[in-house]
């Protein structure tokens, strides 16, 4: 069946369906993740976008047991190819019925290079994945454009707390839309992680005298999150060391006052160089975010730079003055993407020491 | 960190002549550094003892010595040249050696030079075996489980302990000779015993089998600050057993999931960094397929072939960025040359998929074993991008070159399901082809992965290419089908033949439907970023991304493809010297080629890069984009010759000499007239078809005689015939593929052989010089040494030779360059052969002449005169230097294949020894060469009845320099009733101890063995050349060349080697 994929800005890309055939309107990202798409489709944050992957075969080694949450978060799913044979040891199905399954629509066949290019140039925009061939572009356009992502946060957000059990340091997570592999990588290091939903009050956690607190990432725009900022502003004001990632990274630097601006096009895949100005070292990192912290609102007395994009020269850290807390853009998590950066969770456990 | 100052001045050492696992890749790679650390401002010493490297050229270093690659001669240029630095890693495994060498003698502290890009110490730990393996315990990787055993014994308990399959590796035998898998304790003893025979140390390695298993390859860059990155990785379709060399890789890997590739990459990093390497670094791994459990097979602390392929299907330029980091530059500080707006401290990110194939050299060595195992037998490669697998898959097919063009061209259909299930079990060059009949003939996945255990993925690729060869046999071609197809990449010439219509009415209804080619950059980052550089693939289906320029005259340059025998670096050398030349009298300048280890596919030689096939139809899909101003065909070899008829189809006007003469030259009658005219005389013959009429030509002629297919490379099925029964063996074997052209049948004159390459502008020529082969006439020009000036030439067999070649020139109306090849018999001189293009010893003769002469043809080309230019036209004075060029062979590498040397073309590469006296410069020849003797003062020889009397001069010789020499029964009487002292040995055939029990000895030097004429000749003495060739002894075919070398043998004395500056030659 034929699948049209119609932008903001009026173009139209002629594809097949795959998938779920309903119709979304959503904001169009881009991902350039060669592996991983699995990882990619289950990552919390993606909630209220729809992805085109970059690498044009995907699908390859079907679906297997990473997925970073219970479900598929996309709106709709770009892609140039799905293979129609999956091969892996540890595939289980093809991405053609997982799509299905989760509900989510999505195009395949497409010059996915040129849509990039597209949103390289233009900047992040929605869009329609649509299987109605009659739709009428005059219609569709002003649809797109009054498109709100809404509240995603607690869309991603878990329902309920929830205990990893460990017998090391207690860490209290805040699920803004947390990938799984951050609770992994903390429960791998011996501590016990107690996920509390995006809403709870600081209170809560404060009361429950964690070890350490860990801000996940999450979908959205970061200033749409008032009250989660809030909270925030009250774990600041506790000695209690305080790691942060992506979304978790960008409210932390708004409840101190800082702001963050909407990237063009963002920066999402697995290949962002991020530099650490403690130590001068350059790590290749997983990332997925649309907005970043703006360095220059960022007061010197709160916060110090601690991470930089190599390329683009944007903040990708902070470290907090005075304060044992210390927040990152990227996602050490990994899941997909570099492992180099999973050092940060034993630095985090090094905080945890004093 | 900024750079390190305190460097100044670098010695960068190249890897030698080109042989089967050492190819142009090192070229590129050194080129792309050399040119880097020029860019920084510091002075590069260059030594390589390969002329027809770009980076041997005095554009690329500032000082150039085409010397052996001996230690006594990078110490001796150390001494004169007085480097601060030496950077060892761009020479593969040859450069690498020798400054190992040098560090470990002390002789680099001793005179104050450092090893930079990376340290001895790295280099022993990633090099030697057991401190590999203990580095890998350390850090906790795991490496096949694998032991040194002297004894059947050990061997037994040892795979006892590990379990079987094993691999069987026994050390010191070139060529992996003795070795091999054994599945049970029979099969273990049986090979083991054999492997300790072989072995000159007596030892065997036995390793656990990893066969089978996924082979993943990660290319990892690393700076003095411990930044890593990993470039890209790769996955081999051919499971492990095959050399990755010889395997069908694909990149990115496509069938590991994020696990196991982020497993990997962590592993690579880990190992780069407990290494402690400073530059480019490449891990191979055995990965289980039903398992997390893989084995680092290999690390290459250095520049690769893989790097090569990497660089290339990535567009990251892991030389030059492993120079800059050499210097001490970090990651994050070197620009990504690409975008020209990120930096090199990041991973490429690719939006399409690249497949490299193998060129193997099976069509030039037809005895030889199309067998693949872990000894690499490919000379060369081709890579092609497309943004899905087939469509890549096909490209790659037909850019080889090989007379397939997709996978029905070897055709396996008469093959019962029986007999095609064996045939899987073969592993050759022929897998994929053989798994795509075996669908055809409804083979599950299933059972051919059992097989083969080639991922099912990649076979459902191939069954996906099947089912459209299918849909295109038995349904109406539609424009659905039609452009799926071409998604695909199935050439217009297969969609003719599967629908019965013909290429022409495929190309209309392609174009009537707006079915074209569409271009997309390769830009490192999947479009993230805005790049500069414009290296383009094609695809089917998308949107065009070229940037029309309109600004200059466009110049398409056609490239010369894959390497292999007779066609070599050489043609790269030409396109890319043509290039530039081009860019300087202000042309746009626009490659298309196909082989991934030259220079001229890096990205920033040409204005524009086309990573594509050299097929009619894929030009033309360029042609149609850019509408060249004109095509240059006279620097691309064969390859790009073959294609002057499309083009001027195309109407891009074909630059320099016309196609019409270009067929002129190789047209039998066409050719004689022109001779006739100019009163030029010939060897005898004639042109014929069949088997019959050319024993009618030969009978008439007398034999010997020549026999040749036109339109070929490298002497390709050229043969000596000495009576009937030999033609019909050759005609049958000229025919195998189907012939267009005549074959030609000449009478076989044994003369001198002389060679020049001229430059003519329509009126005057210019030869840089005489060259003179030191064989007779029958063996291939590029087997044979070849020395300049001719040492044995009469002043008027060369003013005869100048003037045939103003002739023959301004017959052919040659714009460019021409080559001719003569005979001289006393002081008649005949023409023998005439290529109206460049040839293998143009970047030899631009060097020691000092006369750049592909720049010069280029000017021609462009309408400029030879006198215009500042030359006085004809034969040029001869250089102060006597250049002698060695061809170089990789017979151990093939097994099965004859190394006797005749008129079909063997060697692989060539090296140049450079001197003020003929007899030094010989000796350099051979020992760039890496005939490097005596060592134990013993030969062998065994000579046809014909050569007998010339035996006992060159033994006479041989023993006075202390050789004590063995001979079979008729050779030693020869040599004996010449009062020369010979050790009667039995022939292979007769009772031990014989022949081969002598070889095996591993106590003889040479071999010299003079096999008869005529279609026997492969087989007399077959067994005895094969086995001292894989035991490591040299071995000569020709008494022209033994006496060469007991000539060089009796002459020098190493000390005594002066070192010559090939830069400074041409300001003589």
């Amino acid at each position: 069946m034929k699948a049209f994929l119609i932008l903001e800005d009026g173009t139209v890309f002629e594809g097949t369906s795959i998938g779920s055939r309903k119709e979304i309107i959503s904001e169009i990202v881009f991902n350039t993740s060669m592996t991983g798409y699995l990882e990619v489709l289950t990552d919390p944050s993606y909630a209220g976008q729809a992805v085109v992957m970059t690498y044009p075969l995907i699908g390859n080694y079907g679906v297997t047991p990473d997925m970073e949450s219970r479900r598929a978060w996309p709106d709709g799913y770009i892609v140039r190819e799905l293979s129609r044979m999956p091969s892996n040891f540890r595939c289980e199905g093809s991405l053609q019925d997982f799509l299905k399954a989760q509900d989510v629509p999505g195009i395949a066949g497409i010059d996915t290079r040129a849509l990039t290019k597209i949103l390289r140039e233009k900047g992040t925009m929605n869009g329609m994945i649509t299987t109605n061939e009659a739709f009428d572009i005059k219609e569709v356009l002003p649809r797109l454009k009054s498109y709100q992502m809404g509240d995603v946060v607690s869309r991603a957000t878990c329902q309920e707390t929830y205990v990893l059990k460990g017998s090391g340091k207690r860490i209290a997570l805040l699920d803004l839309g947390a990938k799984r592999n951050i609770a992994k990588s903390l429960h791998a290091r011996g501590c016990e992680v107690t996920v509390y939903p995006a809403h709870t009050a600081a209170e809560e956690i404060i009361a429950s005298k964690p070890d350490g607190i860990m801000l996940s990432n999450g979908p959205g725009d970061p200033a749409d999150c008032k009250a989660i900022i809030k909270e925030i502003r009250k774990l600041y004001e506790t000695d209690i060391p305080i790691f942060a990632i992506c979304l978790g990274h960008q409210l932390m630097a708004l409840a101190m006052g800082a702001s963050t601006y909407k990237l063009k096009y963002g920066h999402r895949g697995g290949n962002h160089p991020v530099k650490d100005l403690q130590t001068n070292r350059v790590y290749i990192s997983s990332q997925n975010h649309g907005y970043v912290v703006d360095d220059a609102s960022v007061s010197p007395k709160t916060a110090v730079p601690a991470f930089v994009n190599v390329n683009d020269g944007t903040n990708e850290g902070l470290s907090y003055v005075g304060k044992n807390i210390f927040t990152v853009q990227f996602h050490p998590e990994a899941c997909p993407g570099p492992q180099d950066s999973g050092y940060l969770f034993d630095r985090f456990l090094e905080m945890m020491e004093g | 960190m900024p750079r390190d100052n305190t460097i100044r001045k670098v010695l960068v050492i190249g890897s030698g002549p080109i042989v089967i696992g050492q190819a142009a890749e090192f070229d590129y790679a050194g080129t792309q550094a050399c040119r880097s650390l020029k860019e920084e401002g510091l002075e590069v010493v260059l030594l390589n003892s390969n002329p027809a490297t770009i980076m041997t050229d005095k554009d690329i270093a500032d000082r150039v010595y085409i010397e052996p690659l001996t230690v006594e001669v990078v110490e001796q240029l150390i001494l004169k040249e007085q480097p601060d630095s030496v950077l060892p890693t761009l020479g593969g495994q040859a450069g690498l050696n020798l400054a190992m060498e040098l560090e470990e003698a002390g002789f680099l502290k001793e005179h104050h030079v450092r090893l930079i890009g990376t340290t001895s110490e790295t280099i022993r730990k990633a090099e030697d075996r057991l401190e590999f393996k203990a580095t890998m315990e350390k850090i906790g990787e795991p490496v096949a489980a694998s032991l040194v055993v002297e004894n059947v014994e050990d061997g037994v308990a040892f795979a006892k302990k590990i379990g079987y399959p094993v691999v069987l590796r026994p050390a010191y035998t070139l060529g992996g000779s003795g070795g091999g898998i054994a599945h049970n304790v029979q099969e273990l003893e049986e090979i083991l015993k054999n492997g300790l025979r072989l072995s000159r140390v007596g030892q065997v390695l036995v390793e656990r089998c990893i066969a089978g298993w996924k082979e993943i390859e990660y290319e990892v860059m690393r700076d003095s600050r411990g930044n890593c990155i990993t470039v890209c990785n790769m996955e081999n379709i051919d499971p492990v057993g095959v050399h990755t060399g010889d395997s069908i890789v694909v990149a990115p890997s496509q069938t590991l999931g994020d696990k196991e590739y982020q497993m990997l990459r962590t592993s690579a990093l880990n190992i780069i960094s407990e290494l402690n390497i400073t530059g480019g670094c490449n891990v191979q791994y055995a990965l289980h397929p039903r398992t997390f459990e893989y084995c680092v097979i290999e690390v290459n602390p250095r520049v690769s072939r893989s790097s090569a392929l990497a660089s290339k299907a990535t567009g990251y330029p892991i030389a030059k960025v492993a120079a800059k980091i050499a210097l001490g530059y970090t990651l994050d500080e070197i620009k990504n040359a690409v975008t020209q707006m990120t930096y090199a401290s990041f991973e490429p990110m690719l939006d399409y998929c690249v497949v490299k194939i193998p060129r193997l050299p099976f069509d030039k060595f037809i005895s030889a074993k199309r067998t693949l195992t872990t000894q690499m037998k490919a000379t060369g490669e081709v890579m092609s991008i497309c943004d899905n697998f087939e469509g890549a898959l096909m490209k790659a097919i037909r850019s080889l070159e090989q007379h397939v063009d997709s996978l029905m061209s070897y055709d396996f259909s008469g093959y019962s399901r029986e007999e095609l299930l064996e045939e899987l079990e073969v592993v050759d060059d022929r897998r994929i082809w053989k798994i795509a009949e075996a669908i055809r003939k409804g083979i599950t996945y299933d059972e051919i992965y059992d097989i083969t255990l080639i991922d099912k993925w990649f076979i459902d690729k191939i069954a996906i290419l099947v089912e459209m060869e299918q849909t295109l046999k038995t349904r109406t071609l539609t424009p659905a089908i039609l452009k799926e197809a071409k998604r695909m990449e199935f050439p217009d010439q297969v969609i003719a033949e599967l629908t019965g219509k013909t290429e022409r009415e495929i190309h209309d209804l392609r174009h009537a439907n707006g079915i074209v080619a569409a271009y997309k950059m390769v830009d490192t980052c999947a479009a993230e970023f805005a790049a500069a550089t414009p290296y383009y693939y094609s695809v089917f289906g998308s949107e065009n991304e070229v940037e029309q320029t309109h600004a200059k005259k466009k110049v398409l340059v056609l490239g010369s493809g894959p390497i292999r025998i007779g066609q070599g670096i050489e043609f790269d050398f030409c396109s890319v010297h043509c290039t530039w030349a081009f860019s300087k009298e202000g042309y746009e300048t626009i490659i298309v080629n196909n082989n991934p280890e030259t220079v001229s596919t890096d990205f920033d030689i040409a204005d524009k890069l086309y990573f594509e096939p050299l097929t009619p139809e894929d030009v033309e899909s360029i042609v149609d984009l850019e509408k060249p101003d004109g095509a240059v065909v006279q620097f691309g070899g064969q390859t790009a010759i073959k294609l002057t008829e499309s083009l001027m189809k195309m109407g891009v006007p074909i630059l320099g000499t016309s196609a019409e003469n270009v067929d002129a030259a190789e047209d039998r009658e066409l050719f004689d007239e022109i001779l006739e005219k100019c009163g030029i005389p010939r060897p005898t013959g004639g042109t014929v078809f069949t088997a019959e009429e050319a024993k009618e030509v030969a009978n008439s002629l007398g034999y010997p005689v020549l026999v040749r297919p036109s339109y070929v490379l490298g002497g390709q099925g050229m043969q000596i015939a000495i009576n009937d029964h030999d033609i019909d063996e050759f005609i049958g074997i000229i025919n195998r593929i189907a012939q267009d052209h005549p074959i030609l049948v000449d009478k076989y004159l044994q003369g001198k052989e002389i060679e020049v390459d001229a430059v003519c502008d329509g009126e005057d020529i210019l030869i840089p010089g005489i060259m003179e082969h030191i064989e007779r006439a029958g063996i291939h020009s590029g087997d044979s040494i070849s020395v300049y000036p001719a040492q044995s030439l009469s002043e008027q067999v060369k003013a005869t030779i100048e003037d045939y070649t103003r002739k023959l020139a301004q017959s052919l109306h040659v714009i460019g360059l021409i080559n001719i090849q003569f005979i001289v018999c006393g002081e008649e001189v005949y023409v023998i052969e005439v290529n109206p293009r460049s040839s293998r010893t143009v970047p030899y003769i631009s060097k020691v002449t000092g006369i750049p002469i592909v720049p010069l043809a280029t000017k021609v080309i462009t309408g400029q005169k030879i006198r215009e230019l500042g030359y006085t036209p004809g034969l040029q004075k001869e250089a102060a230097y006597i250049a002698v060029k060695m061809p170089v062979f990789s017979f151990e590498k093939i097994r099965g294949a004859d190394i006797s040397l005749g008129p079909e073309m063997k060697s692989t590469g060539e090296c140049l020894g450079i001197a003020e006296t003929f007899n030094e410069a010989l000796y350099k020849a051979f020992l760039g060469a890496g005939i490097n003797l005596p060592k134990y003062h013993n030969m062998i020889m065994t000579v046809r009845d014909e050569d007998k009397e010339e035996v006992v001069e060159i033994g006479r010789r041989f023993e006075a320099l202390g050789y004590r020499i063995f001979a079979t029964k008729g050779t030693a009487e020869a040599l004996q009733a010449g009062g020369v002292k010979a050790n009667v040995v039995k022939k292979i055939e007769q009772e031990s101890p014989n022949l081969l029990d002598l070889i095996l000895g591993h106590r003889i030097d040479l071999v010299i063995d003079t096999p008869p004429q005529g279609a026997d000749r492969a087989r007399d003495g077959f067994l005895i050349r094969r086995n001292a060739i894989e035991t490591g002894v040299n071995v000569l075919t020709a008494m022209d060349t033994a006496k060469a070398l007991v000539t060089s043998l009796e002459n020098t004395d190493i000390r005594k080697l002066t070192l010559i500056d090939i830069a400074k030659v041409g300001n003589v």
